[in-house]
């Protein structure tokens, strides 16, 4: 019993075009070839360590359109993006990246894990996604290596202001 | 970039590097210095994009594409030294160049700053750089202290091999570059199995049980060959692995002992450079064991 996988299904719960949603999108085009082999969940490093994480169920779970169940799950997030399933896949399905397009559909509806609000942030405070520490930063001397180049934070949110997901997030907090 | 006495490029640190891998940086350098390849500092870059891929493609794909345009700009190529910025500048780069409405859209954003992707300059990851445009038979030239005695085993990481539409240097199912680089130092590199297995790093975070059962099991596996040191071209696995040995050991009743080094950090030592001058201070597995054995080795 897996944590998306155990309660029955629905037909009222079924979102029937859910499935042409992904396949429109930018590494979802391949979503309908998947015929469940199972190759991406034997292969898969997480698969072989979690309970709970099987890509071949994600896959097929969004091919019957289990939308809200998919995109609400934990485990959509502990995907490693090694891309061997997708190296792998016999149909050439980007298992991997339909992984990703369900994860920034989730974010969309604010489902984002802790880390990766981090990362924006610090992203479009010094361009870094990591804070990194001033000590650090003065150590570079001592070690030998040339200074730490400034980003540009300025130029950077020029950049993403348009961003889909950003505008989301600020309308939310608003 | 085919002329030798011209090798340059503009060196692009991303995140994890000069927050916590200062040996890879340090290490590198040095070598790619003493190799004839010039290092030229890239100015005002972010973030390769990657890690907010999972949240926003879109926002992955502005923030690589505006480090490629700085990198026009300086009318360079890209060196770097995590195979994370390496794999997302490359794939970005080949995305953008083969779709003009995506190179467009994506334009529309960085014309907010001045900038313009064009598609005119190319990424590398350091392997990369060292196979393809220093060249094999160069890097074993440069050796003067052959590691003879040493057998190591080697960890490529994932974002080095796959996908391999867009990666694209080396056999994902059996990746040779890195084995090859450092049997050029003289040392043997050993075969083990699941040589391709992900570190778990990308996990630490979300469930650390997970990473590091899958960084035990590499562990294990590279015990199994009697290996004496891991070496990696990552600086995510390195900190996998380098910052928690000492944790997996306790957590699950193991003993291994075993140093991991940046790449360069090896060949440096074949090359004749002292452990000092590569950072070996900076990394956390006791490293004294193995360098008595390549102490030896070189005499």
């Amino acid at each position: 019993m897996t944590e998306t996988g155990q309660k029955t299904i629905k037909s009222s719960e079924i979102d029937t075009k859910f499935k042409y949603e992904i396949s429109k999108m930018h590494g979802g085009e391949k979503l309908m070839r998947c015929f469940q082999c199972g190759t991406c969940t034997s292969d898969c490093p997480i698969a072989k360590f979690s309970d709970t994480y099987r890509p071949r169920q994600i896959i097929r779970m969004t091919q019957l359109g289990l939308k809200d169940r998919v995109l609400k799950s934990d485990t959509l997030w502990l995907c490693a993006s090694c891309f061997t399933c997708t190296d792998r896949c016999p149909q050439d399905v980007e298992v991997a990246s339909v992984i990703r397009v369900l994860r920034n559909l989730a974010a969309e509806q604010g489902n984002i894990p802790q880390v990766f609000k981090e990362e924006c942030a610090s992203i479009l405070e010094s361009g870094y996604a990591y804070r990194i520490p001033e000590l650090r930063i003065k150590k570079r001397e001592t070690s030998g290596l040339p200074p730490l180049p400034k980003g540009n934070p300025e130029s950077i949110r020029k950049t993403l202001k348009e961003v889909h997901l950003l505008k989301h997030m600020e309308r939310k907090s608003e | 970039m085919s002329n030798m006495a011209g090798l340059k490029y503009l060196m692009f640190l991303g995140c994890a590097i000069p927050y916590r891998v200062s040996a890879f940086e340090v290490s590198a350098r040095k070598v790619l210095g003493k190799l004839g390849v010039e290092l030229v500092e890239m100015p005002e870059f972010n973030c390769c994009g990657l890690p907010l891929d999972p949240i926003s493609h879109e926002m992955m794909l502005i923030l690589a594409a505006r480090n490629l345009a700085l990198a026009e700009r300086e009318g360079l190529d890209i060196i770097t030294l995590c195979p994370g910025c390496a794999g997302t500048l490359k794939k970005v780069n080949k995305m953008l160049k083969e779709d003009k409405a995506l190179r467009d859209e994506i334009n529309c954003h960085l014309k907010e700053a001045g900038l313009e992707f064009k598609g005119t300059q190319d990424a590398k990851h350091f392997m990369q750089v060292l196979i393809e445009d220093v060249g094999l038979e160069k890097v074993k030239n440069a050796v003067v202290k052959p590691l003879t005695v040493l057998k190591v085993a080697e960890h490529n990481g994932c974002h080095i091999l796959r996908p391999k539409e867009f990666i694209g240097f080396d056999d994902p199912e059996d990746p040779k570059t890195l084995k090859a680089l450092v049997e050029a130092t003289g040392a043997t590199c050993l075969d083990y199995m699941d040589e391709t297995e992900c570190c778990g790093a990308p996990s630490v975070g979300v469930n650390d049980k997970i990473a590091l059962q899958l960084a035990r099991e590499k562990l294990n596996h590279i015990k199994a060959v009697d290996a004496q040191a891991m070496i990696t071209i990552c600086p995510f696995c390195h900190i996998m692995y380098d910052t928690n040995e000492l944790r997996i050991e306790k957590m699950f009743n193991e003993t291994y002992g075993i140093p991991i080094l940046h790449y360069p950090q090896l060949l440096g030592l074949a090359m004749g450079m002292k452990p000092e001058e590569l950072g070996f201070s900076d990394l956390r597995v006791d490293t004294s064991k193995f360098m008595k054995q390549a102490c030896e080795g070189g005499k």
